[in-house]
């Protein structure tokens, strides 16, 4: 045992996974989850996140590795007998039952009481809020009750582990934010430890912690969403969470923590090395529109003229879209109060950062 | 005032004519096209199946054929009091009618005659013939004389079944029932009794196949739907291949595979398994019917399970497994359940087509595997008694709608899913 079974609830050993034996859907996966965590698999799809999710449950099996839960291997375990509570895309409900004969039939199948079944289908419904819709057949419920009476399903018979497959996929967006915050509380309250697999960065960042950020059958970086946003370590994270400016360059000079990066277009922007090794590399530079300041009287690292393209009205805030170090698609956001900004499309703006706010990564 | 109207009365469009007539004008045109489209299709089926229908149901209960040829000797008879013979005025009008009458209606009458009771026919043909020589009384003995079942009281009696227009004597005859002389229900004679057997034969060899082809089409079709499309495709054209066969081509394909010296006994006797004297009698019975009807039955099975099947999520299946049901328990309790529209859609549809199945019986059914249509078509062809054929139709035609009925009420007609 290299880790105490406290750190590792889950945990994933090497684990391959090909579905033709030409081309890897997972490549050497290592992960452990400890147990009461919120883990969020985070990626494009095709990046493998659901295959990790199908392995863990029984419906794949790893091609190499092992997968383990609470210390003990389970690939040769089907997965009827693995005890993982599990939500579906679709739900997944069984349209030919009641709600409550849904929520019945894990505890049916482990050959519970009459009187004690009713009791946990009774507190299932409670906890979703669904008391009275019991005897209603799924079809009769809207989607956001169905994906309650999902996930009341997969905790009723009180697994060690439950899984979520992209649940909220299928609602719009008022009710998808709704059920993020019932679904953090109820994990909260029981302390269930969840893996949930999704696409949608917001998701990701509101509920779990720790997300996984998955691409090309790897995890690019697993930590804490404040770190994950804050401290993207590769292009790829940088992009796929939250909103991103990229300056492509290469390195002229490395001091320490710092570096210097001259853009395609001449210019030297100072920045912190994340994973650029040598002079000359390629590189690109990322940097959050929120931590660029445009006329400003302060002195960052960082100073250019830039050249407004567009500017977008959003109500709390201005995007403009401007151009600057050879990039026109660098976006920076003017608060609604800062009216001294008062820019008119075609102007010339001081746009000015802080070294320590851009980071240098991978060409990707 | 005028405003409490417009609030309490009919609701008015801007133009003041109320809503509900000015929606029907705009509705009116789309009915008539909708009725002008389906027209050419409802005059069609008009004139082909319901007018047919419709005559066929009524022959089988129509009895006026004697009344027509002999309607003055029915008015006479009526008030003979059925107790030894009829008085001379019967034998006499009977005696012009059939002496002026056409042989052709003379024919048909007679064969209607000979129903209740065998030996109108004949006697019929012979009076005919010699009545030409007669030309005046006393009628009664003359005509005994010429045959002396015109003096036997039971063919007068048996006259009596014909005098009302209609009767129910072929739906008796179509279960082994008939009237005696004086109109009572009774079993037909012994030797007779064909028709209940042959009932029961038909349900038997129905019940066989509909459980032989949903045995057969369950786990294909579940592999179907399974499959992923580049097999199932495949699989699906074996499936469809016979269709595109003919039915006769692939019958007859039958005898040459399960006759005595066919394939399948050869190749048994050739393994061993069976010796030459005994090889298996497959061919001109029953067996042969149950076994060949399957196989042409089974495609109307498999189409409405596949198209079932293939709209149920493969994720139900998981989801079970996920929640601890055994993929037995999982299969029983998610699967079949959600699969019985299908179940129910291709049970009544080939259960439908082999009761009235004609073709296969007749080719390779024998004496043994004989069934209801096959004596539909045997009435209608050889015998001539369409009345019978009529009231057997009709007998189908009722159990089908029974069983139809049946179905809506348990299963519910909008379940079913043919595709």
């Amino acid at each position: 045992m290299r880790m105490s079974q406290k750190d590792s609830f889950v945990k994933f050993e090497k684990v391959d996974k090909s579905y033709d034996g030409e081309v890897l859907v997972v490549k050497d996966l290592n992960l452990d989850v400890p147990k009461g965590e919120f883990l969020t698999m985070l990626g494009p799809s095709g990046s493998g996140k659901t295959t990790v999710l199908m392995m863990l449950a029984g419906f794949e099996t790893p091609t190499s590795g092992e997968i383990y839960l609470d210390g003990n291997p389970i690939s040769s375990i089907p997965p009827n007998k693995r005890g993982i509570g599990m939500v579906f895309q679709n739900y997944a409900l069984f349209p030919h039952m009641t709600v409550k004969e849904n929520l019945a039939f894990p505890l049916e199948v482990r050959k519970m009481q009459k009187t004690e079944i009713d009791e946990k289908v009774g507190n299932a419904l409670a906890m979703v809020e669904l008391q009275d819709f019991g005897n209603r057949m799924p079809l009769q419920l809207s989607g956001g009750q169905q994906q309650r009476v999902a996930l009341a399903r997969s905790l009723v018979f009180e697994p060690r582990l439950v899984l979520m497959d992209e649940p909220l996929g299928a609602l719009d967006k008022n009710l998808r934010e709704q059920m993020q915050y019932e679904i953090k509380h109820i994990h909260e309250k029981i302390g269930i430890t969840v893996v949930y697999v999704t696409h949608d960065q917001s998701e990701a960042l509101t509920m779990s912690n720790r997300i996984a950020v998955f691409n090309d059958g790897k995890i690019q970086q697993i930590s804490s969403p404040d770190v994950l946003y804050e401290k993207p370590n590769s292009s790829f994270v940088a992009q796929f969470i939250g909103e991103n400016n990229q300056l492509r360059g290469k390195v002229k000079s490395i001091n320490g923590e710092q570096c210097v990066i001259t853009t395609d277009s001449g210019d030297d922007v100072h920045a912190l090395k994340i994973n650029v090794n040598n002079n000359g590399d390629g590189s690109l530079v990322s940097l959050r529109p929120e931590r660029v300041a445009i006329n400003s009287s302060e002195n960052f690292e960082n100073n250019f003229d830039a050249k407004v393209k567009e500017l977008i009205y959003l109500g709390d805030h201005i995007r403009s879209r401007v151009e600057v170090c050879g990039n026109d698609q660098f976006i920076v956001k003017i608060p609604n109060s800062y009216k001294e900004a008062n820019l008119k499309e075609g102007a010339t703006v001081k746009l000015s950062w802080k070294a320590s706010d851009s980071r240098a990564l991978d060409l990707n | 005032m005028s405003q409490s109207q417009t609030s309490s009365g009919p609701i008015l469009t801007t133009d003041g004519i109320p809503l509900k007539v000015s929606l029907k004008k705009a509705e009116r045109i789309n009915k008539i096209r909708a009725f002008l489209l389906v027209l050419p299709l409802l005059a069609f089926i008009v004139i082909s199946f319901l007018v047919p229908i419709g005559d066929m149901l009524a022959r089988s209960i129509d009895d006026r054929q004697i009344n027509t040829v002999f309607p003055k000797t029915f008015e006479v008879y009526k008030k003979w009091d059925r107790q030894g013979l009829p008085s001379e005025e019967v034998y006499k009008t009977m005696f012009f009618e059939l002496k002026n009458s056409e042989g052709y209606s003379v024919g048909k009458a007679s064969t209607r005659m000979n129903y209740s009771k065998s030996g109108w026919k004949s006697l019929l043909k012979k009076s005919k013939r010699k009545f030409k020589k007669i030309e005046e009384g006393p009628f009664k003995d003359k005509m005994i004389a010429i045959d002396k079942k015109w003096g036997d009281p039971e063919y007068w009696l048996a006259l009596g079944q014909m005098v009302d227009p209609t009767t129910m004597g072929y739906y008796l005859n179509a279960v082994d029932l008939k009237y005696d002389s004086s109109k009572n229900i009774v079993q037909q004679k012994e030797n007779r009794r064909i028709y209940n057997k042959t009932w029961i034969k038909t349900f038997k060899v129905s019940v066989l196949v509909t459980l032989f082809c949903l045995l057969l089409g369950y786990p294909i079709s579940y592999l179907l739907a399974t499959l992923p499309m580049k097999y199932s495709n495949l699989l699906m054209i074996c499936v469809l291949l016979p269709f595109w066969t003919s039915l006769l081509v692939r019958t007859v394909a039958w005898m040459v595979m399960l006759q005595q010296k066919g394939v399948f006994n050869n190749l048994m006797v050739m393994a061993g398994l069976i010796a030459d004297e005994n090889r298996w009698q497959l061919m001109y019975n029953q067996t042969a019917v149950v076994i060949v009807m399957t196989q042409i039955l089974l495609p109307f099975m498999v189409l409405p399970l596949y198209s079932v099947m293939k709209t149920i999520s493969p994720t139900y299946m998981r989801a079970a497994l996920n929640l601890g049901a055994s993929p037995l328990h999982a299969f029983y309790k998610i699967y079949m359940p959600n699969s019985i529209p299908g179940v129910s859609a291709g049970c009544l549809l080939v259960f439908i087509l082999a009761i009235g199945y004609y073709i296969t019986p007749e080719l390779v059914g024998g004496k043994d595997g004989q069934m209801v249509g096959n004596w539909i078509a045997y009435h209608l062809k050889t015998t001539l008694n369409w009345g019978l054929c009529a009231a057997l139709g009709a007998i189908l035609l009722a159990v089908m709608t029974a069983l139809y009925w049946a179905y809506n009420k348990i299963v519910g007609i909008e379940n079913i899913k043919l595709g």
